[in-house]
């Protein structure tokens, strides 16, 4: 065949300088991931660093599995959800219903085999619970104002205000504390002899959470890359009309990855209970100003973007918290206007047609 | 003409405010290709898009073997056995040449025989099998939307505009795969701009002019006729060549 036949390939670059910026460029990601980890070395020791790294790890993977299906709720079609945080409030309590309440005597017992029972069923409740409202949801709050996104907020924010109600009538309007089961209370010291290293404290709960927040990450991105849904996800963010033509039905689509975007907002509340130990009505609304964050810098509706927007978020809050305290309240917000700056379509953006 | 596959009747159809259909009546014999000529902003894309649920359809019949399809959501139009290729091409960029393929193969895994006959048909396809769509050259994605078009077997094929700033070679090349349908017996609806390209494939032809057909007969009658052609297409065939 013609000329034309030929695949269009990037070049190869040459040198250092070339090859940095080329890896700047196009992997934004991952450059910025290793400033944000590298930086903070030089000004604290490594037993802090290393500490302080993976409880911003936990954080920003707790944040990833909360703003993943909020992200691709907004690519696949254009919906804004604010009131995504209130399912995250939902699962913090269904999930501290079953741990605390029901099964609380088996999760502070101490052995394995009961703690990870009464964890699984707390989590699997929590998603079942904030997955099943969130299927009434998007039937009947989302889906009769699609394509409008003032319309959108308003009612998004309205059905919010009305699961935080109902959070208070079923659970009372005070704050409930959710203890760690045993197990994971702690921490795990590091033997000083570890040159470096020796002696760092790392909270158990905080390293269980970044172990389950990766294998979240993983089994989704199994989902997104191997599986005829994920594809289909990923078509539909791209181009939601030809996924039509194709003969899928988009809404059907949608309504399966609201509702597990529902569930795994749950399944985030629901360990974010119990790292914070303590659980209130609205702790959702409070973490929608870091999940929005999220998936703005990530790039809207990029599950990638999401994963790394929220370990850079999950990172500087705890080295900056450390650092500079002063300025922990303004270091989300800063994060983001400084990567918008450079650029302003996210990390890893999908190209809408 | 042979039985009918699909019948429009008066169709009238908006985009917006705009009124671009007045009353399209069109009937598309089936194992033929038929070509539906016309000028910019004559209504022929528009005309694809209200077959496929894509335009509202305001007024008028749609039907497909016999049933009508007016009204019907997109997906469950294709269902039926319409296969659709968008002027813009709708590939997916992000996703993998395989990736588009097994999307579109909707009923099951993709038949091997019947991809070895498209890789036949549009040999770049099996070369970058597993890169990027979105890398592809314009001519590697036309090949691509229409492979997936026929990945599957379908009872009509509505392509637009595939030869819209492609060069001559990957012209002559999808004229081939064409010709090969066509062998077939495919039902082909295709909306061109390119009379050559037209002249050579179509077997019937109707004309659209302001939202409506002004015009349907044999594409050989048409061709070796220059007056109809200057009066319908403002052409003549010496300025094509």
């Amino acid at each position: 065949m013609s000329a034309q036949d030929d695949i269009l390939d990037q070049e190869t670059p040459q040198g250092f300088r070339q090859r940095f910026a080329d890896f700047r460029e196009n992997r934004p990601h991952l450059f910025l991931l290793a400033v944000m980890v590298l930086v903070p070395l030089f000004f604290m020791n490594p037993v802090t660093w290393l500490s302080l790294t993976i409880s911003g790890l936990a954080m920003g993977l707790m944040l990833f599995i909360m703003a993943s299906g909020m992200t691709l709720t907004f690519g696949l079609m254009g919906v804004l959800n604010l009131g995504h945080g209130a399912f995250i409030s939902l699962g913090a309590f269904a999930g501290a219903t079953v741990v605390v309440f029901w099964m609380g005597g088996h999760a502070g017992s101490g052995t394995l085999g009961m703690t990870l029972i009464a964890l699984l069923a707390a989590f699997i409740f929590a998603m079942a619970v904030a997955g099943s409202l969130g299927l009434l949801f998007e039937r009947f709050v989302i889906r009769p104002v699609y394509g409008d996104h003032l319309k959108q907020i308003l009612v998004t924010v309205g059905g919010a205000i009305i699961i935080m109600e109902m959070i208070h009538v079923i659970w009372g309007p005070n704050e409930i504390p959710v203890p760690r089961p045993d197990l994971l209370r702690g921490a795990m010291i590091l033997d000083d002899t570890v040159p470096l290293i020796g002696g760092v404290a790392v909270e158990t709960y905080r390293l269980a959470a970044v172990l389950l927040g990766l294998a979240v990450y993983a089994a989704m991105v199994w989902v997104i890359e191997r599986t005829k849904a994920g594809i289909l996800i990923r078509a539909g963010v791209e181009n939601t009309e030809m996924v039509e033509v194709l003969g899928y039905r988009i809404k059907l689509l949608f309504l399966g990855v609201f509702v597990a975007g529902s569930a795994l907002a749950g399944l985030g509340g629901a360990m974010w209970s119990m790292y914070q130990e303590i659980i209130t009505a609205h702790m959702g609304e409070t973490l929608m100003i870091s999940v929005i964050v999220v998936i703005i810098l990530g790039g809207l509706g990029s599950i990638k973007g999401c994963f790394y927007g929220a370990i850079l978020v999950g990172l500087i809050n705890l080295y900056i918290g450390y650092l500079a305290p002063t300025f922990a309240a303004i270091a989300t917000v800063g994060l983001m206007v400084g990567i918008l700056m450079w650029r302003p379509q996210g990390l890893i953006p999908v190209i809408k047609v | 003409m042979s039985e009918p596959i699909l019948k429009l009747s008066g169709v009238h159809a908006d985009i917006d405010q705009y009124h671009i259909l007045h009353g399209v009546d069109l009937v598309v014999p089936k194992g033929e290709l038929t070509v539906l000529l016309g000028r910019n902003g004559a209504g022929k894309s528009t005309t694809l898009r209200t077959i496929m649920g894509l335009t509202l359809l305001r007024k008028g019949s749609l039907t497909f073997k016999g049933e009508s399809i007016a009204g019907m959501p997109t997906p469950q139009i294709a269902r039926k056995g319409i296969a659709f290729v968008p002027e813009s091409m709708g590939i997916f960029a992000l996703l993998s040449v395989r990736e588009n393929m097994d999307l579109a193969a909707v009923s099951g895994p993709i038949d091997e025989t019947r991809l070895e006959w498209v890789f036949g048909l549009f040999p770049p396809l099996k070369r970058f099998w597993n890169r990027p769509a979105g890398n592809l050259s314009g001519g590697q994605k036309q090949m691509l939307a229409i492979a997936r078009a026929i990945i599957e077997p379908r009872e009509l094929l509505l392509v637009d505009e595939p030869t819209k700033g492609l060069a001559p070679a990957i012209i002559n090349d999808l004229a081939g795969a064409f010709e090969e349908l066509k062998e077939q017996h495919a039902s082909i609806l295709l909306v061109e701009q390119n009379f050559n390209f037209s002249k050579r494939l179509g077997q019937s032809v109707a004309v659209m002019d302001d939202g409506r057909i002004v015009h349907t007969g044999q594409m050989a009658e048409l061709a070796e006729n220059d007056e109809l052609q200057q009066e319908l297409l403002g052409l003549s065939l010496g300025a094509h060549q």
